[in-house]
């Protein structure tokens, strides 16, 4: 049976096909903000993130709560707010500060999962929800909606506040002084942020987060000179790798938020090379 | 009334104050020059006056309907900026912002305000140019244009030629002299007493925790002597 023949089986499926279809509009929503997260030093905050949510998502299984997004959603938001909020004043309290809350969000959840475990299965429980190893083709129709519905939001907030994110990453300092409401826009940044967190561990795990929205931000700034190419190239770099990853991933039948992040590590060294070279010319 | 009015002044971050009861005034179209050691405060005089620190004591006002999305503003550069993918027109649009309100885009006449400031400062040529490719006079033309480009009335700037050569600090002195001339009132910290008693039309000598020298420039030259 030849690969394309593989391939076609399996879109029959429909979980296949929404894999695919939420797959692609997280590795969108997570490429948006990469090139802002990385500018503004908050590379880390996406794994800080990601490990409360992993936390929340332990606390929400323990309560036997059917959709674990209406906890874990809100916990992120809060915390991001609460991050972002202390990043501002220094940068050692800002670092400190994700870390104690990410490896302690971490502990607590697998403490949790530990006490109150939800299935017999806990080891498989931890790793799916640390490594998204299968979860993603395992969504129920509305954990898909849910997915696609906040990525279109994301996706809009950040077309229409473009210009202002642009303004509050490049100088807050001038922007607030000439009059613009920096602190709400940074608000606004921390809450999409989040968002984005609690969306992309369905596809690639609490671990690998970081990876989803730093790597397509950074192949991106290897090449491009300007925000909105940058931004574009980014989105662009994102969704392939995200679509070629799951693609491999049902072919060669490897973890699928490994196999995305893999890629996204070939697109950064690719277009590493092609900045090296037009540098050089 | 004056445009601006800064009235017993007490400034101090972390407990420690920098400047106590300082008080002046800056009339539309003046050119104050602040000047003083490092350490004087006068960068947080600045960030004051711009409301981004509170004051521990005293109060600035604004009056001629001077509101908050009028001023121009020249910061020091940020290490953020350094390794910031933005073309120079991205830069400069920016400085619009402040006119937007709540509209998701900029108009038309924001994005000719833009070209129009590019052209003023000679880096129409370099609109597509990445900013931290440029040289730093280069740059500072850019971070002024913006600057212009948020301001109808008032114009703050900090340290403008720090980093530049002879040659180019001068230039860039002429053109924000120029922009005095254009009847922009100008506030400018500087490091370079010579240019400042050249160009300004009024001198703030901060110093000791206070105001050591407030007035116009020919009296401080008188109190120099």
């Amino acid at each position: 049976m030849s690969v394309i023949e593989k391939l076609i089986e399996y879109f029959q499926f429909p979980m296949v096909r929404y894999a695919m279809i939420v797959g692609v509009l997280i590795a969108l929503c997570s490429s948006l903000l990469g090139v802002t997260l990385v500018l503004k030093r908050f590379s880390f905050i996406g794994t800080g993130l990601s490990n409360v949510a992993f936390g929340a998502v332990a606390i929400a299984a323990a309560f036997k709560m059917n959709n674990t997004f209406l906890l874990s959603l809100p916990v992120t938001i809060l915390c991001a707010v609460l991050l972002l909020r202390t990043g501002q004043n220094t940068k050692i309290k800002g670092d400190s500060a994700i870390a104690m809350i990410s490896v302690g969000a971490l502990a607590m959840g697998y403490l949790i999962m530990n006490l109150f475990p939800s299935s017999a299965n806990l080891s498989g429980d931890v790793c799916s929800t640390l490594f998204g190893s299968v979860s993603i083709l395992t969504l129920t129709t509305e954990e898909v909606w849910v997915s696609a519905a906040l990525s279109v939001i994301v996706a809009a907030v950040f077309l229409l506040f473009y210009h202002k994110i642009f303004a509050v990453t490049f100088d807050e300092e001038f922007s607030a002084a000439t009059g613009v409401r920096a602190k709400t826009y940074n608000l606004i940044l921390a809450v999409v942020i989040a968002v984005i967190i609690v969306l992309a561990m369905n596809l690639v795990g609490a671990l690998l987060i970081s990876a989803l929205v730093i790597f397509p931000a950074m192949s991106a700034m290897r090449v491009f000179k300007s925000f909105k190419s940058v931004t574009i190239c980014a989105v662009a770099v994102s969704v392939t790798c995200a679509a070629l990853g799951i693609i491999i991933s049902i072919i060669a039948e490897t973890p699928v938020g490994a196999t995305i992040v893999a890629a996204d590590i070939a697109g950064f060294a690719i277009f590493s090379c092609i900045g090296f070279i037009l540098r050089k010319v | 009334m004056a445009q601006l009015v800064c009235q017993n002044l007490s400034l101090g971050y972390e407990g420690k104050t920098v400047i106590s009861e300082l008080s002046f005034e800056v009339n539309s179209g003046d050119y104050l020059c602040i000047v003083g050691e490092n350490g004087s405060g006068k960068s947080t005089l600045m960030k004051t006056i711009l409301r981004l620190k509170k004051p521990t004591l005293g109060q600035v006002l604004t009056g001629d309907g001077l509101s908050p999305d009028e001023i121009g503003y020249l910061p020091q550069q940020t290490a953020v900026q350094k390794d910031f993918p933005a073309s120079v027109r991205e830069v400069v649009l920016s400085g619009c912002l402040n006119r937007c309100g709540l509209r998701p885009f900029y108009n038309k006449s924001e994005k000719q305000l833009a070209e129009h400031n590019m052209e003023k400062f000679g880096i129409t040529t370099l609109a597509h140019r990445c900013y931290r490719e440029l040289s730093g006079g280069q740059q500072q033309r850019v971070l002024l244009a913006r600057a212009l480009c948020a301001t109808r009335k008032i114009l703050l700037l900090d340290e403008p030629a720090s980093g530049l050569d002879p040659a180019v600090s001068g230039e860039m002195y002429e053109l924000i002299s120029g922009l005095n001339n254009e009847g922009l009132t100008v506030i400018m910290i500087s490091h370079d007493i010579t240019a400042a008693i050249k160009y300004a039309s009024h001198i703030l000598h901060l110093g000791g925790g206070s105001a050591m020298f407030f007035g116009e420039k020919s009296e401080y030259c008188k109190e120099l002597k």
